[in-house]
């Protein structure tokens, strides 16, 4: 096994042309444990941690532009106020020694539909940069996740940012699993309210090969708030609009049985996760 | 392959590395730490928990090449000499030891809370010990042993 260890995005990016086989190593939270496991022996391993530009965010106009490599932990100590769906599901990530190493990077790269990262991203209409010597390419998270555990990536490419819109309004994460720390989703739904371009966002995770949106579920809450003029009034949402969208979020799901819960069992928190986190979300607009 | 870190304030170097190691195979069958546990390998008992240049990390899923040039501390790095660390008294005075097996990784985690957080709640202990598992004690006196070692050093 070689270990890579280039020190610019530069020099990553050429040392991955010339060893497409070469696997990224960033945190190791995930890749480490197969690494122990001898679940896989890859040829080369190159570290990515020590690529300065891979630890940087920015702001460009209304989005903030974030390295591949930040950490759960700096997540929440730089950005929980400019992110705060990402950073509810970022405090639920295993423990402070896998949030501390742990990255948004490794969790796109690992693309599990029980990422915790990636439904408040597809809420958030994230899109994720990727490159390779031959040049970048952004594509957006939902086409960037294509399949169970699997992402678009090329080989002689990285993940070097993640692009994601400030939040506008309320935003809220909500996970269902044995106990409070150190678990993987059984189900976890994300929302996003935006209140300037009347428009709401969602995201469903574990629950289903891939992290997807309830398209008709934000069309019908979409409608709703509009045709009852809620946005303006700032009225309570009525029961009845509450339990379809929730309807509709599991309609979106496509779960199966597994060791963690029933398929059944995750429609249903799905339909208790839509609500209570409209409930949330929309009380905080109000100002409750 | 060759490593070299700082551990517990020493220059270390660890020759022959085979590339897919882990730090915590290093520290322990190649520099002579035994004191971080291998219990898991798979981040989820942190009884591996040492700092990486200031930060709590599980040594298990670092990669020992990740480590070149930085610096570790282990449990070993916290006692003066004989004299047991605070925490490590405060451990071993609140019955929070059974098979110990747990404790390095929980004492060098508590030490690093205390050090962000002098006075933790009840809460605040429970969130930093998360990914600190122990079989033996069912926790009471574990907590009890954190709120004695945030007493005593507050003292
Ligand atoms: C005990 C434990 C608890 C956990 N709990 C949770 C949890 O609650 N929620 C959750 O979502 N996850 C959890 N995880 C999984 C893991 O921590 C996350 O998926 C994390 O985000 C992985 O990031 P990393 O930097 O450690 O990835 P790594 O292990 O370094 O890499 C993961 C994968 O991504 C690839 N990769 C990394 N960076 C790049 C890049 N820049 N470009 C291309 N490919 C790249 C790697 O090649 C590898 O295939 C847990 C893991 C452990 C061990
Ligand atoms: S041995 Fe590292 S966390 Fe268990
Ligand atoms: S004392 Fe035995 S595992 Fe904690």
């Amino acid at each position: 096994m070689r270990f890579l260890q280039p020190r610019t995005l530069e020099e990553a990016l050429e040392l991955k042309t010339q060893a497409p086989e070469a696997v990224p190593l960033a945190g190791g939270t995930d890749l480490m444990v197969e690494l122990n496991f001898d679940r896989r022996r890859p040829e080369a391993i190159m570290d990515l941690t020590q690529v300065a530009e891979l630890r940087q965010w920015r702001r460009d106009d209304g989005e903030l532009v974030i390295g591949s490599g930040m950490t759960y932990t700096r997540l929440l100590a730089e950005l929980d106020r400019e992110l705060p769906g990402l950073a509810i599901a970022s405090r639920t990530v295993g423990s402070p020694q896998i949030r501390n190493r742990g990255t948004l990077g490794g969790n796109l790269g690992t693309a599990s539909a029980a990422g915790d990262a990636l439904p408040p991203l597809v809420a958030a209409g994230a899109s994720i940069e990727v490159a390779s010597r031959q040049g970048s390419r952004t594509l957006a998270i939902t086409d960037f996740l294509v399949g169970a555990k699997r992402n678009a990536l090329e080989p002689d490419e990285l993940i070097t940012a993640i692009r994601v819109p400030v939040a506008r309004g309320p935003q809220q994460f909500s996970k269902i699993g044995s106990r409070n720390a150190m678990v993987i989703a059984v189900c976890s739904f994300a929302l996003n309210l935006n209140p300037q371009a009347r428009q709401v966002g969602t995201g469903i995770g574990s629950a289903g090969p891939v992290t997807v949106r309830a398209a008709a579920a934000e069309g019908f809450l979409q409608d709703a708030l509009e045709e009852g003029r809620l946005w303006e009034s700032h009225a309570e949402i009525p029961d009845s609009a509450s339990v379809r969208f929730a309807e509709l979020v599991a309609e979106a799901a496509s779960p199966i049985d597994d060791v963690r819960g029933t398929a059944s069992y995750r429609r249903r928190a799905l339909t208790v996760m839509g609500r209570r986190t409209l409930a949330w979300a929309w009380g905080e607009y109000r100002g409750l | 392959m060759n490593l070299s870190l700082r551990v517990n304030g020493a220059e270390q170097e660890a020759l022959g590395v085979w590339e897919g190691e882990s730090l915590l195979y290093v520290l322990r069958e190649r520099l002579g730490f035994p004191g971080s546990k291998n219990a898991c390998e798979q981040g989820e008992c942190g009884s591996c928990s040492v700092y990486l240049d200031g930060e709590l990390v599980c040594a298990c899923l670092v990669l020992a090449a990740q480590a070149q040039g930085r610096a570790v501390i282990t449990i070993e790095g916290l006692a003066e000499g004989d004299e047991l660390h605070p925490i490590q008294k405060a451990f071993l005075e609140s019955g929070a030891v059974q098979c110990g097996f747990c404790t390095p990784g929980l004492i060098v985690a508590t030490h690093e809370l205390l050090e962000r957080n002098p006075s933790p709640s009840d809460a605040q202990i429970r969130e930093a010990l998360a990914g600190n598992l122990c079989r033996c004690t069912g926790y009471e006196k574990i907590l009890d042993a954190v709120r004695q070692a945030a007493r005593a050093r507050s003292a």
